[in-house]
């Protein structure tokens, strides 16, 4: 039976200042899975991780990676773990090759072989060239990639990157993709937390996402996207409807007095719906299709006001 | 497997250093230029210029009085200013956090930063001993008790400058302790005078503070005179370095002011 590599299980987090940013996160990755954290701003992203890598402490539960606990077993789970955090956070006055030897030479890698290393991720990540320029002197991309050669330099079984391609350009998000699936068809785990829904879908095989500090959807990403085999319609009315009807295969929702909306399945006839409404007198002026996909589900899960749609929608 | 792991804590040991000998090094005409010039006016000054006036101190001209107390004024500083800045821009820029998620151990954190203090302090003292050569001949009376109280004091004021940088929050809190605290006491520590010069009240309150046995003991290392016993110099040193030592580790441990 292999460990996991990533086990979680009733992580709280309250931070000095009394705020609650984890509620109990219970959470599990296979080994050699391609993993999503999934969740808007402030949802607790950047805390879960900065607990695994030890440098924020819990309040209380338990973490487990490839079995090692973290309170009893601190070097074995560091070893296991490379991290690519969301702010950089590396000497911009250090050289660029030096920042990742120096990272080999904290896990005890002899310098020579750190440089073999180092001269390798470097080299795969297009920056090889630059090893001898000062880390300010690159670009956002460029420093975002001088992270991801630092965190393999040890060779972890498992990465974590923390909104690796917030601000990179699309093109340079492709190719950061290409990179990250090969290191993973290599064997080693990966986690990575996002609030681009593509990035995900593309990437992910298994999800979670968290809002609030608590996770609503933990599954994989075809069952997770099975759930999205309903479309939604969007009716404006002629007149208020008296009373929603309820259907086996339909579900109605009013949004207002004049517009309700519709899920139906896919492949379903729409006849059905009309059916439906006439039968119960709903006069439809017009209809529309409402986007779909992950957005919408991850809206309808992490439902409140102040972050719903608008996150999304500017993320994409 | 248990040399193995040596090697390992060895190789992280050393790259710690090198990492704080090049910062330093690369940017010397801010770290080791200013003290050899001020030592240099120093020695003009107060050595030459003043100095011929002042007539002997303790049996020494002035100006070879106060070269050993020059010399260990800014180990002091440098040996304090290299950990504390170091350690505060790796919390601001956030690179502290390379070491806290590699599997390096508190103790080897310390060892390495107090390493870099002490390269630092030992470079300036280095380089501050050849100007003075400008000015007074070099005379060492002991070279154990030379090197090894210079060595010392650089330990104990880069383990200072380290737990400085643990706690400081601001680029302000990490030139209140050197500028408050740090200048005023080495000042007041025998760098200058002769502390038998002082009234008697003046020479007990002295005597409570460290760096007055540090200065002191350098002092008999290289002129084969001191106003205070050598091993009471020695064991309040040794003492400094473990309770600072101690101390830094807990606050490491504890992850004061880098783990939230
Ligand atoms: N050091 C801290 N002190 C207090 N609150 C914090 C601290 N760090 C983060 N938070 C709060 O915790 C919540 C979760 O933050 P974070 O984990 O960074 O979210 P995410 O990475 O998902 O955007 C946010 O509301 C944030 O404001
Ligand atoms: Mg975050």
């Amino acid at each position: 039976m292999t460990n996991p590599a990533l086990e979680i299980r009733g992580l709280h987090k309250t931070y000095r200042n009394g705020f609650e940013a984890l509620k109990g996160i219970d959470l599990t990755v296979a080994p050699g899975s391609f993993f999503a954290l999934l969740g808007p701003n402030g949802a607790g992203k950047s805390t879960t991780i900065g607990i695994i890598t030890s440098l924020i402490n819990k309040t209380s539960g338990t973490v487990r990676v490839f079995g090692h606990d973290l309170d009893h077993e601190i070097q074995e789970v560091k070893r296991s773990i490379g991290v690519v955090p969301q702010e950089f956070n590396f000497n911009t006055f250090e050289p660029v090759g030096e920042i990742v030897v120096n990272q080999a030479g904290y896990y005890g890698i002899p310098r020579q072989e750190a440089w073999r290393r180092t001269r390798h991720y470097l080299g795969e990540l297009g920056l090889w060239d630059q090893r001898k320029e000062m880390a300010r002197t690159l670009s956002g991309g460029m420093k975002r990639r001088l992270m991801i050669a630092r965190a393999l330099v040890h060779e972890p079984r498992l990465l974590i990157l923390d909104e690796p391609t917030a601000g990179v350009d699309i093109e340079l998000r492709r190719s950061m993709w290409d990179f990250l699936r090969n290191i993973n068809c290599d064997g080693r785990s990966i986690i990575l937390t996002t609030h681009y829904l593509e990035e995900a879908e593309r990437l992910c095989r298994s999800i979670a996402i968290i809002d609030h500090g608590r996770i609503v959807a933990n599954t994989t990403m075809k069952s997770l996207l099975a759930k999205l085999d309903t479309e939604t319609v969007v009716l404006d009315l002629l007149a208020p409807a008296e009373r929603l009807p309820a259907h086996d295969s339909i579900v109605l929702r009013a949004v207002d007095e004049l517009t309700l909306e519709a899920d139906i399945s896919r492949g379903q006839s729409l006849n059905i719906l009309f059916q439906l409404l006439d039968r119960h007198a709903i006069k439809v002026q017009s209809m529309r299709n409402k986007t779909n996909r992950l957005e919408e589900l991850f809206i309808r899960m992490t439902q409140t006001p102040s972050n719903r749609g608008k996150e999304i929608r500017t993320a994409r | 497997m248990k040399t193995s792991h040596l090697q390992e804590q060895w190789t992280a040991l050393r790259t710690i250093v090198t990492k704080e000998i090049l910062r330093f090094a690369r940017i010397w005409v801010q770290t080791v230029l200013p003290p050899m010039i001020t030592t240099a006016l120093y020695l003009v000054i107060f050595g030459g210029l003043i100095g011929s006036r002042i007539g002997e101190m303790d049996g020494y001209r002035y100006m070879d009085f106060i070269v050993p107390g020059l010399i260990m004024l800014a180990v002091i500083t440098n040996s304090y200013a290299n950990v504390v800045s170091s350690f505060f821009s790796s919390k601001f820029q956030r690179h502290i956090e390379e070491l806290m998620v590699s599997p390096v151990p508190n103790t080897l954190i310390i060892l390495g930063f107090v390493g870099g203090g002490v390269a630092r302090g030992l470079t300036v003292g280095i380089a501050v001993t050849i100007v003075s050569l400008f000015f007074s001949p070099l005379s060492v009376h002991s070279v154990a008790v030379t090197v090894s109280v210079v060595v010392l004091t650089s330990v104990v004021f880069a383990l200072a400058g380290l737990i400085n940088g643990v706690f400081a929050r601001s680029f302000d809190e990490i030139s209140i302790m050197p500028t408050f605290v740090l200048t005023p006491l080495t000042y007041l520590g025998g760098v200058f005078y002769s502390v038998s010069l002082l009234p008697d009240f003046w020479q007990s309150l002295s005597q409570l503070n460290p760096i007055l046995y540090m200065v002191d003991a350098f002092r008999y290392g290289l002129l084969g005179t001191s106003d205070l016993a050598l091993g009471t110099s020695y064991s309040i040193i040794l003492a400094f370095i473990v309770a600072l030592y101690l101390f830094a580790l807990a606050i490491l441990n504890r992850g004061i002011g880098i783990r939230s």
